[in-house]
């Protein structure tokens, strides 16, 4: 990347702390960010577990359903919110108040939700296949609960494609674009702040210098999730 | 069955977590078969919305699809030598090269569009040209060409296989032809179908980088949602997904079978 | 404890029957060895005694006057030594001895001390610190026994401890073994397809077939009165001499044997060790193969029975390849089990 024709130099990084519009958009990106990460891990492993570990009718239906959005781009993925949330949204038809989410941080988030489940859903069922099964059984003979098996062999287990699909998920967060592209008109975070300003506002070393600073800590995250896992997931959106 | 609280609350999750996946897709769906959403489906089923697209938008699903197989033909002519080398010869300068090549992989759209606009924005003949698009969507889909191949080929034993068919009296180019190939195979598939279906899927890069001109399908469907009725948007929403589910599911059953093989 | 198991099952979901209806008793401080080919359903059993899979309705099993069957595995109080050792990466030597008695809650002293206790034992000190995947394959095993023991459990189960180990450190292991188990004290069940460890571990040996029990007894009772041709064949590789018996004499195509008692419609069986090469003997055959093993020779004979009937031969001048020799086995070395016995 280059930074083109900044006269600003490294000034231009230290606007991006200085201006409250560029601070306040870097904490919410994060703060969304993190908020999809923990929901996604947390359902991701609850149902990835479910599905690894249960043999059942529908289960392929079940898990074609969850690895379904993995093909979906981000507008795609903004516009199925808007059909959920928006003004002709689903849940505005069938409640009886006023309840419109999608453009609001909520439906950023539930985007973003809904891009992240599948991913890290591979993730944690790769790694639960991978699991011994005598080791659950061992902890059991010695008198574990299942929580304790929980807490003591599965989640330590899980630990490293945890981090590594958690990493992913908050990568691919913090550069979406597509989904934030379509839902996130009245709210600023990074990706829909570099677009408006190098369309809008033409500021390109400014638009420069934020991709450069998302660059580096989305690639850096998925250095330490390859790391992790070995596995590779797109970051798109 | 699910006797246990804890499969209990596990199935109520899943559950849930699939109605949330599965109910905007019916949505969509639906409001692109329905004659007015607003009145619901009562209106009557159509296919008229459909046909509208087409009528719209068929240059650009064409164009997708026209980036999808170049863009293939260019990420196999780069993609297959390249993971060929890195293969033949690990050490750290390959893993650095791999790590270079992946980079785009890690790199959001946004940044890397804004980078080949400021590297190549001034070319105006370039710029207009599908070419452009095309070399976008060749940087962001080329590492997974190679990391598909490169996981089948660092699988087997390369280099005694090729030095069984040295012995044998086979030139390299030979044995590129013939041993390579042909066991890289499973990759090359699984490579080929995630190139395809990203591509066709692609909207960060393609928004960045196309022109009034050239508009791609995903670039068509956010035009749709900003300025079409959610009809129209949802029936081009169904298009899309009658076209990259298959793909989807193809690509899933390649990678898959690639990954047993590598094993 | 004494263990009881009875009228006790496995039938798959679909269909397949891993266990059929099995007895079983293993006395206090006794150690009882489950011996079959994979796929007997030997595992399976072990499983169901430790409460990691359901058996049949109707089963029933019994800790003493425990009736346990419904009991959770983590509520039975068994220790369980796994093929794998399944012991915990994320957890040092020392933790992974003490996971069980954390599991009981007791105080932390208490803990200590007992581990402590333990990794004397089975002379694990120097290792307590060190993480799992610090130890080689011996060490890893005893940790695993260390682990199964430490919470002093009712009942010891053992499935295959040996069989992840190199066929070096095997032999030494499984003597080592069999010296720990009984200086535990401990009532133990051992699963393993190996007779050689079964026979050197155990007290009593179970000898499994398709699903069950077929002889159970100590290991001399098995080796010298097996009741059926598998059980003669697979422990101790008893030869089937195939020839036509009349009365007190079987025919063979190389010559006649006198049997010890009336062998009308019974098979007659002999081990390699009981095939004498002999000048005087009655059978007539000819050399095949001679395998020198150091202490002694491993002769294949053929002409005697429609396969080679194997000798093992001790003097210092084997016989050469394709010379005829003369062959006697004594009376009291046929065994003669009834015909189509399993």
């Amino acid at each position: 990347m280059v930074s083109g024709e900044s006269e600003a130099g490294w000034a231009i990084y230290l606007d991006i702390l200085r201006k409250p519009r560029y601070l306040n958009t870097l904490v919410l990106t994060v703060l969304v960010s993190l908020a999809t990460t923990v929901a996604a891990l947390a359902i991701s492993t609850t149902a990835g577990m479910f599905l690894s570990r249960n043999r059942f009718k529908g289960r392929g239906i079940l898990l074609s359903i969850m690895t379904l959005p993995l093909a979906f781009p981000g507008v795609v993925i903004g516009f199925l919110i808007i059909l959920l949330g928006g003004r002709q949204g689903l849940v505005n038809q069938i409640t009886p108040g006023h309840v419109v989410f999608a453009y609001s941080v909520v439906g950023l988030f539930l985007g973003y939700l809904y891009f992240s489940i599948p991913r890290v859903l591979l993730t944690v069922m790769a790694a639960a296949e991978k699991l011994d099964p005598e080791l659950e059984e061992a902890a059991r003979t010695l008198g574990a609960s299942p929580y304790r098996v929980v807490v003591n062999v599965i989640l330590p287990g899980l630990m490293p494609s945890l981090v590594a699909a958690g990493a992913i998920a908050f990568a691919t967060a913090m550069g979406a674009f597509g989904t934030a592209f379509t839902l996130a008109t009245n709210i600023d975070v990074i990706p829909m702040v570099i677009y408006t300003e190098f369309t809008l506002s033409a500021n390109i070393a400014m638009a420069a210098a934020l991709s450069i600073v998302l660059g580096i800590v989305t690639w850096a995250l998925l250095l330490i999730a390859r790391s992790l896992s070995g596995t590779t997931v797109a970051a798109g959106g | 069955m699910f006797k246990t609280k804890t499969k209990i609350l596990q199935l109520t999750v899943t559950l849930t977590a699939c109605t949330f996946l599965l109910v905007p897709m019916i949505l969509s769906v639906m409001a692109g078969v329905t004659a007015n959403y607003f009145q619901g489906i009562s209106s009557g089923l159509t296919l008229k919305w459909v046909f509208r697209v087409w009528e719209l938008y068929a240059d650009s699903i064409f164009l997708s699809m026209w980036l999808a197989i170049t863009c293939l033909i260019a990420t196999l002519i780069i993609g297959l030598p390249a993971a060929y080398g890195l293969a033949r010869h690990p050490g750290w300068l390959s893993r650095l090269l791999e790590e270079f090549i992946s980079l785009p992989l890690a790199v959001p759209g946004l940044a890397l569009a804004l980078a080949l606009l400021q590297l190549y924005g001034s070319m105006k003949g370039f710029r207009a040209s599908w070419t452009f698009i095309l070399v976008g969507h060749v940087l962001y889909t080329l590492p997974f060409m190679v990391r598909s191949i490169l996981a089948v080929l660092a699988s087997m034993d390369l280099k005694t296989l090729e030095e069984g068919a040295a012995s044998l009296g086979a030139s390299p180019w030979q044995r590129f032809r013939d041993i390579v190939v042909p066991n890289a195979m499973p990759g090359i598939l699984a490579g080929a179908l995630t190139v395809v279906t990203l591509s066709i899927g692609e909207f960060n890069l393609t928004w960045m980088l196309h022109t009034p001109y050239l508009k791609t399908l995903p670039v068509g469907l956010a035009d749709s949602y900003a300025s079409m009725r959610l009809e129209v948007a949802s029936a081009y929403t169904l298009v899309f997904f009658v076209l990259i589910v298959p793909l989807l599911m193809a690509m899933q059953w390649a990678s898959a079978r690639a990954q047993r093989i590598s094993q | 404890m004494t263990f009881r198991l009875t009228n006790t099952a496995k039938t798959y979901p679909d269909g397949t029957r891993a266990l059929l209806s099995t007895e079983l008793t293993v006395n206090n401080g006794e150690i009882v060895s489950l011996l079959g080919p994979s796929g007997c359903g030997k595992t399976t059993l072990l499983r169901i005694i430790a409460g990691l899979e359901t058996p049949d309705a109707g089963s029933d099993i019994w800790f003493d006057e425990d009736n346990v069957t419904s009991l959770p595995v983590e509520r039975r109080k068994v220790g369980m030594v796994f093929q794998s050792y399944a012991l915990f990466p994320n957890m040092s030597v020392r933790a992974n001895i003490g996971y069980g008695l954390k599991m009981q809650k007791l105080p932390k002293q208490e803990i200590d001390a007992r581990v402590t206790e333990v990794l004397e034992m089975c002379q694990l000190q120097k290792f307590s610190a060190r993480a799992i995947s610090a130890l080689s394959g011996g060490q890893r095993q005893r940790v695993a026994l260390a682990r199964a023991i430490a919470p002093r459990p009712r009942l010891l189960l053992l499935d295959e401890p040996l069989s992840a180990l190199d066929a070096s450190l095997r032999e030494v292991l499984r003597d080592e073994l069999a010296v720990l188990l009984r200086e535990f004290n401990i009532t133990a069940i051992f699963v393993t397809h190996d007779q050689d460890e079964a026979m050197a571990i155990a007290d009593r040996v179970a000898v499994m077939s398709n699903g069950r029990v077929v002889q159970s007894g100590t290991p001399e009772e098995l080796y010298r009165n097996p009741n059926s041709a598998f059980v003669a064949g697979f422990v101790g590789n008893a030869m089937l001499l195939d020839g036509k018996n009349t009365g007190n004499v079987l025919i063979l195509e190389g010559g006649e044997l006198k049997l010890p008692s009336e062998g009308t419609g019974q098979n007659v069986f002999v081990r390699a060790e009981d095939v004498k090469i002999d000048d005087n003997g009655p059978l007539c055959g000819q050399v095949e193969t001679i395998t020198f093993l150091g202490t002694h020779y491993r002769i294949g004979i053929k002409g005697i029975t429609p396969n080679l009937l194997t000798s093992v031969f001790a003097g210092q001048s084997a016989p050469k390849v394709g010379q005829r020799v003369k062959v006697a086995i004594g009376p009291e070395a046929l065994m003669l089990l009834p015909e189509g016995a399993v």
